[in-house]
């Protein structure tokens, strides 16, 4: 069999990398209700063959709770940072590209978003959003932008400065010929891969949050309400509710956190090579 | 000498203006975020009473908290007694803000300040570490660690700490920052730093890795530099030439990055509070947010922000220092 060269490599990883994580949150979804019920003859079973995470003090099945809040956090996690890199590409190119008077306004709203804890400012927008879903998800996706906005305008601002920008300009181009033809394109990759390392601060952030008690209604499943719930149970002696969903959690986040590293090397082959 | 001080006082006042600027807008944001809640806080705070009260004194009490103006005008009062010094009354602890701030920030304050000095040393010597070693196993591991603790939610890692050390263990106390039952004045320095140590380790954790890999990349510039180059010529050694070249060199940036990562810190402090029932400003915002508790809610962020201001303003000035092309800029 002919050595794969490396980019094949990673290629095969991404997809296998995407393709895992496309598994849990399917089957987050299609877990069926009775999965999870209450099974109160069968509560506080540690783990075992039956129950691969044990069970809770209702005797929910861990396993299934941990799969269907990870489908959760994934949707959160990809809704919102879908919106983020969407607020910090424009947010990036309008600081690069309007005045000096608009950069200086985005400037500080960055600075005024910065200036607030992000937990802090999460709980406030969840507070004020009546603390469901949508306030969480409205949380996230207004706190993350700021960093990446700021690197997209570093970028176009650096691409402002090019030869082939200055050329098609003496060519009288206009300025919105320019930003699409030649400014957008080479955003795209950064596009991706800033989406997707947004990714996971965007699932921690949704688990920290449940975790205080704000975003989904207790008898949810989520990531944050299952350890929440398991730390009144530490004391007596029930390790498996903290231990098992906060390793699935860390492995999904790794696991992202990867698949956007392998992305970055397939779109942007210069920084991997550093 | 005087022109110095003259351009110091105009970079003071700028960024005092600024500072000001900022604080002014988080207030009329979380204001009106409040303001947007659906959460009525006249009906919270009779829940807290536990007592039925008369159409009459809950009309006293609307009357008092202002529901029925206009929010610019209840925005106007606010903050006006604010700037006088009334923060207003916590529904939830039924004591003035000011002072639950006061006396939770003391707690946040040593929690905060003992994790930031331990990531710092901590994340600053790692960093060396990886920076002398580069690409040798010393190097990759801590990389790896780094990496797969910040994909670790701070809560977790406390969670785990928790289970590890003071339930099967038994070494450190469960939660609380003094024990229970013990008199507030009988409480010994030791047993309050027995109660902050897994909190603030836990802190600590989740905060030295962006410090150590800064400090890497940075030592690393260092080290591929011609007058390392020449140092390891003449013969020094890894560690003579990190002491003589490489300090200060990278102390100073670690140093401004760590300042700039107070809302972090707070964030991170939030969590870790809230799992070791650590009574610092980090619980007490959880619970005044779960229990709508609005005047606690808005006082403690209003103070955060200004705790991270500062932490900015001091990064700012330190890179004045370190770097003189910035000052030449900001002339």
């Amino acid at each position: 069999m002919k050595k794969l060269n490396r980019r094949t490599r990673v290629l095969i990883l991404t997809l296998v990398m995407a393709a895992l994580l496309a598994v849990v949150y399917l089957a987050g979804l299609l877990v069926p209700e009775e999965a999870v019920a209450s099974d109160f003859l069968n509560a506080k079973q540690p783990p075992s063959w039956e129950h691969l995470f044990g069970t809770d003090t209702l005797g929910r099945d861990l396993f299934w709770r941990t799969i269907k809040g990870l489908s959760v956090s994934l949707t959160v996690g990809i809704a919102a940072s879908c919106i983020s890199a969407v607020v910090a590409v424009f947010v990036g190119i309008a600081a690069a590209v309007g005045s000096k008077r608009v950069d200086a306004v985005i400037n500080w709203i960055i600075d005024l978003v910065m200036g607030v804890p992000h937990t802090i400012l999460v709980l406030l927008i969840s507070f004020a959003l009546g603390r469901g879903l949508i306030g969480l998800l409205v949380g996230i996706a207004s706190t993350h932008w700021c960093s990446f906005a700021r690197l997209i305008r570093g970028e176009v601002l650096q691409l402002r400065g090019q030869q082939y920008v200055a050329v098609s300009r003496r060519l009288g181009k206009s300025s919105s010929w320019i930003l699409l033809h030649h400014l957008l394109p080479h955003l795209v990759p950064q596009f991706f891969v800033g989406l997707i390392l947004l990714f996971p601060h965007a699932i921690l952030h949704e688990a920290s949050i449940s975790f205080l008690g704000y975003g989904l209604p207790p008898e949810q499943p989520a990531i944050g309400i299952i350890l929440s719930e398991s730390m009144t149970w530490l004391s007596a002696g029930m390790w498996w509710p903290a231990v098992f969903p906060g390793l699935t959690l860390v492995a999904i986040v790794l696991l992202i956190d990867r698949l956007g590293d392998n992305l970055r090397k397939i779109l942007d082959p210069y920084s991997a090579q550093e | 000498m005087k022109q110095t001080a003259m351009r110091l006082g105009r970079i003071f006042i700028r960024k005092g203006l600024r500072i000001v600027s900022l604080l002014l807008a988080v207030s009329i944001i979380a204001f009106a975020l409040v303001c947007a809640s659906p959460v009525d806080p006249v009906q919270q705070y009779i829940l807290k009473l536990g007592t039925t009260v008369s159409p009459e004194r809950r009309a006293a009490l609307e009357e008092y908290w202002g529901v029925n103006d206009p929010p610019v005008e209840r925005y106007v009062n606010w903050i006006t007694n604010l700037l006088k010094g009334d923060w207003g009354e916590s529904a939830l602890y039924r004591r003035p803000v000011a002072d639950i701030i006061g006396e939770r920030f003391a707690n946040s304050l040593a929690l905060m300040a003992c994790a930031w000095v331990l990531s710092g040393l901590l994340g600053f010597f790692l960093g060396c570490v990886m920076g002398l070693y580069r690409d040798r196993w010393p190097d990759k591991i801590l990389q790896k660690i780094c990496y797969l603790l910040s994909s670790v939610p701070t809560f977790w890692l406390g969670l785990v700490l928790l289970l590890i050390f003071a339930v099967t263990l038994g070494w450190f106390p469960v939660g609380f920052s003094s024990p229970i039952g013990v008199l507030e004045a009988d409480v010994t320095i030791w047993q309050r730093l027995h109660h902050l140590a897994l909190p603030a380790i836990t802190l600590s954790l989740m905060s030295f890795s962006s410090i150590a890999l800064h400090t890497r990349q940075k030592l690393t510039d260092v080290m591929n530099s011609e007058y390392v180059l020449f140092a390891r010529a003449r013969g020094e050694g890894r560690w003579t030439i990190l002491r003589r070249h490489g300090l200060r060199n990278i102390l100073l940036p670690a140093l401004t990055l760590q300042f700039a990562s107070f809302a972090e810190l707070f964030g991170g402090s939030v969590l870790a509070e809230n799992v070791f029932s650590y009574p610092g400003l980090g619980s007490a915002v959880a619970a005044a947010g779960l229990n709508s508790d609005v005047p606690l809610l808005l006082g403690i962020t209003l103070f955060s922000a200004l705790f991270v201001c500062v932490g900015n303003m001091i990064a700012d000035l330190l890179y004045g220092i370190v770097d003189p092309q910035i000052r030449e800029v900001s002339q």
